[in-house]
């Protein structure tokens, strides 16, 4: 089909118009209005013990999140792809189940089960707080990035296949061995690239981690909760707008690392 | 020496190899030649341990190694896919097993250059296998297999993915560093022409089971049966019987035919058929024939027995069999 000249430019200046609307009108105006007052107004408000807390309790939260994922994400893969088990159509489903259930649900259900009188609730009496504490956003944050590093992981295995596994095997190598030298290097692009998808998603989770927060400014605000509070409580909308432009600012780091690993894969 | 004794393997309730036994000598190149699904990698990989066995034993060198881990087997495997670390440099590819083995450097160095040597990928050392052929990349295989010394080599359709031309290269190479390296190889191939050109031994696998072992000339001339028959080589029928194109005589007259026929026992007779086409293959002359049954045939003859018989399509010929199964014939066949 041939499409003329005029109809290629209105498709065009629509799709356009409709990202320019919905993704950089947005993104724009917060940057603009946080800037607007000078980078000495944002660094101040930036700097205050809640939000100097809130950046390092959301880093914390990453760099407790991501090791675990990458763990448990590798193996999970691992297993879908390479095991042959029962139940394998359950564990492909419940992987997804962070995408499905929306994170709000999430909070409230672990809130459920490790809160005050839920199944694990007794962990609290032993004096290990997780509803209301450093645990409690961990495993929410956790539970809603679980996808990602096995997502992403899963298709790599597919393509290598198991002939370069099998060489090594048959050259001496130990399980461990071929892990570390072969199958690890083999999928470290969609490991990397689950990575930074998990790191974004941490950083910006709000909906499960308030559920399970005391929300306690300088004590248990993640950065996502600082924005909020500082908008909803505070009404210190320059504050909220200060914060988040830090967030985008850790996004768009996160961003321009995986476009700078993306580029180094592809040449 | 390998030993495969009453080896069985199903996947589900098919039986990919089906009371298999088989004796490699120490120092040959043997194939194991047979139709796709024939379960010739299955008995390879088995060799390998990459597949373990419902039934049967292995024994490499004297060692009973049918429990023994394939890293432990002392082999050395080449897959059809070349099965390339992609990651790693040809000459880390290829020292893969030395560093495994913890050999100093400067060692594993001084073999991997001396094997690069040998495969003919000097100079090669620093490239990824992305930037490599084919049949380079296979040689670089080749080489990462040989490094650690094996006692076996097992090569499974080493050049099924490459093109007719290197294919061919490529196996008048491996049968020359065989006879340079003398380990002991198993070769498979589902492409005869490739078992004939390179193996001292032939095993042929139909449906996972051995269907003759022998040497080249011996499967080619006295094959065990017609499937042996019709694998290795082309084969006619001609009434009724199978017979190598090159082992029809075809004649102008009947009686003459039949003179030189009457000195074979149990051949098939003197079937008289039309010509439908004549194909010249270089030297040899290919002749498409339709005999009265109606069965179509073709026999295979020289140039210069086709240039004497003039065969114009649509004429009549009579054809008979100077060799086959059941022919034997002291004197060489003398056409005409
Ligand atoms: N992992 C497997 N699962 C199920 N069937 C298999 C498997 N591997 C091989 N087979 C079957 O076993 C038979 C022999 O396979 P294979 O040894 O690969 O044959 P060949 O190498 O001679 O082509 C084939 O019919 C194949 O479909
Ligand atoms: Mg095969």
């Amino acid at each position: 089909m041939k499409t003329s000249t005029a109809t290629r430019l209105g498709l065009r200046t629509v799709a356009l118009g409709y990202l320019v609307v919905l993704l950089a009108v947005p993104i724009v105006l917060i940057l603009w209005r946080t800037l607007g007052e000078g980078v000495g107004a944002f660094l101040e408000s930036v700097r205050t013990p809640a939000a100097i807390s809130a950046l390092n309790l959301s880093l914390l939260i990453v760099a407790i999140v991501v090791p675990l994922n990458v763990v448990f994400g590798v193996a999970t893969a691992l297993a879908l792809v390479r095991g042959r088990f029962r139940g394998r159509g359950l564990v492909q489903a419940v992987v997804d189940l962070p995408f499905a259930v929306s994170p709000i649900v999430v909070g409230v259900s672990l809130i459920l089960l490790w809160g005050a009188g839920g199944w694990l609730g007794g962990v609290e009496k032993l004096g290990f707080k997780v509803i209301f504490g450093l645990p409690g956003m961990v495993i929410a944050t956790l539970f809603v990035t679980l996808p990602f590093v096995v997502r992403e992981v899963e298709p790599v295995l597919h393509e290598i296949g198991t002939d370069q596994e099998q060489a090594a095997a048959t050259l001496g190598a130990s399980s461990a061995q071929t892990f570390w030298r072969i199958t690890l290097p083999a999928i470290r692009w969609g490991l990397t690239y689950g990575v930074v998808l998990t790191v974004a998603r941490a950083l910006g989770e709000f909906g499960a981690v308030i559920m399970v927060s005391s929300g306690f400014p300088g004590v248990s605000q993640t950065l996502t909760l600082l924005v909020h509070s500082r908008y909803i409580d505070d009404h210190n909308t320059y504050g909220a707008y200060a914060a988040a432009t830090l967030l985008m600012g850790l996004a768009v780091v996160t961003l321009l690392l995986m476009t700078l690993l993306d580029r180094k894969r592809s040449t | 020496m390998i030993s495969v004794t009453g080896a069985r393997k199903s996947y589900g309730n098919f039986a990919a190899l089906d009371d298999v036994t088989l004796d490699i000598p120490a120092g040959t190149l043997t194939a194991l030649l047979g139709p796709s699904g024939s379960g010739k990698s299955t008995l390879l990989r088995s060799i390998a341990g990459l597949e373990r066995l419902d039934a049967g034993s292995i024994v490499i060198g004297g060692q009973d190694v049918t429990q023994v881990a394939p890293q432990k087997r002392g082999i050395g495997f080449v897959f059809q896919h070349y099965a390339a670390f992609k990651h790693m440099t040809v000459r880390d590819n290829v020292g893969f097993g030395l560093s495994i083995r913890k050999r100093p450097k400067a060692e594993i160095a001084r073999k991997v250059d001396d094997l690069l040597e040998i495969v003919g990928l000097d100079g090669f050392q620093h490239r990824y296998p992305a930037q490599l052929s084919g049949g380079q990349r296979q040689r670089m295989a080749l080489a990462r297999a040989l490094a650690v010394d094996p006692e076996v080599l097992l090569l499974d359709e080493p050049f099924g993915a490459l093109d007719a031309k290197v294919r061919a290269d490529l196996r008048q190479w491996l049968r020359r560093l065989h006879d340079e390296v003398h380990v002991t190889t198993v070769l498979v191939t589902h492409d005869q022409e490739e078992a004939l050109d390179v193996a001292d031994r032939i095993a042929v696998l139909n449906k996972g089971r051995i269907e003759q072992v022998g040497d080249p000339v011996a499967l080619y001339d006295r094959p065990a049966n017609d499937f042996v028959m019709s694998f290795l080589g082309s084969v006619a029928r001609l009434g009724g019987q199978l017979v190598r194109p090159h082992d029809i005589a075809l004649h102008r007259s009947r009686e003459r035919a039949q003179s030189l026929d009457a000195r074979v026992g149990g051949s098939p007779g003197v079937i008289e058929a039309v010509v439908e086409r004549v194909v010249r293959l270089g030297f040899e002359v290919r002749v498409d024939l339709r005999a009265d049954s109606g069965e179509r045939f073709a026999a295979q003859v020289t140039r210069a027995e086709a240039d004497a018989l003039d065969l114009r399509v649509g004429e009549t010929v009579y054809a008979r069999a100077t060799q086959g199964p059941d022919v034997t014939e002291t004197e060489p066949a003398l056409a005409i």
